[in-house]
């Protein structure tokens, strides 16, 4: 933990907190490499309670499916039939997972009672451990998952006839940069736990328009034509939705260039926030007993 | 009339949590309101694809919307709070100081934690059952009413027993907080939904296991017609079955509870 950058500010400089930049790649990959390892452990230990989160987050899907199925009953709506509604809510079930965060709720906790304080007293920015420890619960979690997916898959008889070994490796990127975006995202929304004493509001209000405009209680191309114009200024679909229709062949050509490109865009701009609100976030802090 | 004082000073002590804190009153109704625009939307979202669901129309889902408010409400009111603090009780060891008191234990733990703000979720749901009816266009009988009423009755009843049952296995797995956690996804998603547009394998687990149609679609029929005197009947059986399992339960689990320092 000694090996500074040389980019690092004075000793004698005033700082509000850790700042990025600080640490050598080699330092960065150090502590990630051990933080993983540890964050891996403490899942591996409390594997009873991700089994659990595991079961919950697969109920929200199941009913969304019995739901669109019976929309769609023979036919089709908004071109999916039951078979193929099945296929997208499994998808967005793991894609969810993939890039699922649960700081949102856990800020106001840490402020409230004080754990934040150590974190902000590392010498490594708090993000890094937050990415290790989401990693880690993710790739215990999938164990889960994937073969609930299958399952599932199997039991409702899911159409997957548009997938293909080109549209899995289309949507190798896609995923990567979804869960880089809604990691970013939701920890600058979190930030707001800095303002404010309760977020539970701000958090309703948040993954309500997720719900929606992310395509997680339908496709985006069921929603009605209001909504699909709002999504698309959005990143929520670039979270959920893109990923999802890229897997299942729905994005192809110039509409998957342009779904990556949107990508990018919105995490530079999440980036450019959080850089923004970190500074003022914990210049605003002061631990509670201090 | 004891049970009712004890009753009375613990909502006392809800009313007078709430009142200290009041900021979370507000920012229960802002939580009611986004989750109301939520499920509007969503069944605005189906109903442009579709006429009905299974038999369901706009107006009876926005019934069966008002019954999930209402009934959540009343749960979180007392019920979930209280049940949250009996686990935390039993892990702790602070569950003991309940069991020294004079009143009965199970009436104790029940009605420990008031959580007042949750009266929005009742009010909320009273609103858009009427709302509901009064889209529907059809008046509504003395005797649907009634239906009406008891089959509330009984599925606050049903839950309640349900959630008894479950808090009460904490006296042997200690860490059991999540299973409420469980409990919660499936009523807050599941129970938003009619039970019959479930596929055949999974009504009896919504039905019986998870009683959540006797708690939400069973009353929800009473008000749109559809509920025969068999459902009703059944309903209340189920609720008496709950109550009776999750006391006897309660009972087996106190005899065999050693305390816990002991």
């Amino acid at each position: 933990m000694t090996t500074r950058a040389p980019d690092a500010p004075p000793a004698g400089r005033p700082r509000s907190g850790p700042s990025f930049g600080r640490f050598s790649g080699a330092a960065l990959a150090a502590y990630y490499r051990q933080q993983l390892i540890s964050t891996l452990a403490v899942n591996l230990a409390y594997r009873g309670a991700v089994a659990i989160w595991v079961l919950t987050s697969i109920i929200q899907p199941l009913v969304f499916i019995v739901v669109w199925r019976t929309v769609a009953g023979g036919g089709s709506t908004g071109g999916y039939s039951a078979a193929e509604f099945v296929a997208y809510f499994l998808v967005m079930m793991v894609v969810d997972h993939l890039t699922f965060i649960w700081h949102m709720w856990e800020f106001e906790y840490r402020i409230r009672n004080g754990t934040f304080s150590p974190l902000l007293l590392r010498p490594v920015h708090p993000i890094h451990n937050d990415v290790c420890e989401n990693l880690s619960y993710k790739l215990i979690g999938l164990v889960g998952i994937l073969p609930a997916a299958v399952l599932l898959a199997v039991v409702f008889d899911a159409d997957l006839s548009g997938t293909s070994p080109t549209t899995v490796l289309a949507f190798a990127p896609a995923v990567l940069l979804a869960m880089v975006l809604r990691f970013v995202v939701e920890w600058c929304v979190a930030l707001a736990a800095f303002w404010l004493t309760k977020v539970s509001a701000l958090n309703a209000v948040f993954f309500s328009l997720f719900t929606f405009l992310g395509g997680q209680f339908a496709p985006l191309d069921v929603l009605p034509g209001w909504m699909q114009t709002l999504a698309a200024w959005t990143p929520f679909p670039w979270t959920l939705a893109f990923p999802v229709e890229v897997l299942l062949g729905r994005r192809s050509g110039s509409d998957l260039l342009l779904g990556y490109g949107a990508q990018l865009l919105w995490i530079a701009v999440a980036l450019l926030v959080l850089r923004l609100l970190w500074g003022r976030a914990t210049r605003r802090y002061s631990a509670v007993g201090a | 009339m004891h049970t009712l004082r004890v009753v009375r000073a613990f909502l006392a002590v809800g009313v007078l949590n709430i009142v200290q804190y009041r900021s979370d009153f507000v920012i229960a109704v802002l939580n009611a309101v986004v989750n109301l625009v939520t499920q509007l939307l969503g069944l605005s979202v189906i109903f442009t694809n579709t006429a009905d669901l299974r038999g369901w129309t706009p107006d009876d889902l926005l019934i069966l919307i008002g019954v999930h408010f209402f009934i959540s409400g009343l749960v979180g009111l007392v019920v979930r709070p209280s049940m949250e603090a009996l686990m935390e009780g039993i892990r702790l060891g602070t569950f003991d100081y309940t069991l020294t008191k004079p009143a009965d234990a199970q009436l104790l733990a029940s009605v420990r934690v008031f959580a007042p703000q949750s009266l929005t979720d009742v009010v909320v749901g009273t609103g858009i059952i009427a709302v509901g009816i009064a889209r529907t266009g059809r008046g509504l009988g003395a005797a649907e009413v009634l239906l009406f009423l008891v089959t509330l009755l009984a599925g606050f009843a049903t839950v309640y027993g349900f959630l008894l049952l479950l808090s009460t296995m904490a006296f042997w797995f200690v860490r059991l907080d999540n299973i409420l956690v469980i409990f919660q996804a499936l009523f807050g998603n599941a129970g938003r939904w009619p039970v019959g547009i479930f596929p055949g394998w999974m009504r009896p687990v919504l039905t019986f296991v998870v009683p959540i149609a006797f708690a939400v679609t069973v009353p929800a029929q009473a008000l749109t017609g559809s509920l025969s005197v068999t459902g009703a009947l059944t309903s209340v059986g189920v609720a008496v079955l709950f109550l009776v399992a999750s006391r006897a339960f309660w009972l087996v689990a106190l005899r065999r509870y050693t305390g816990a320092s002991a």
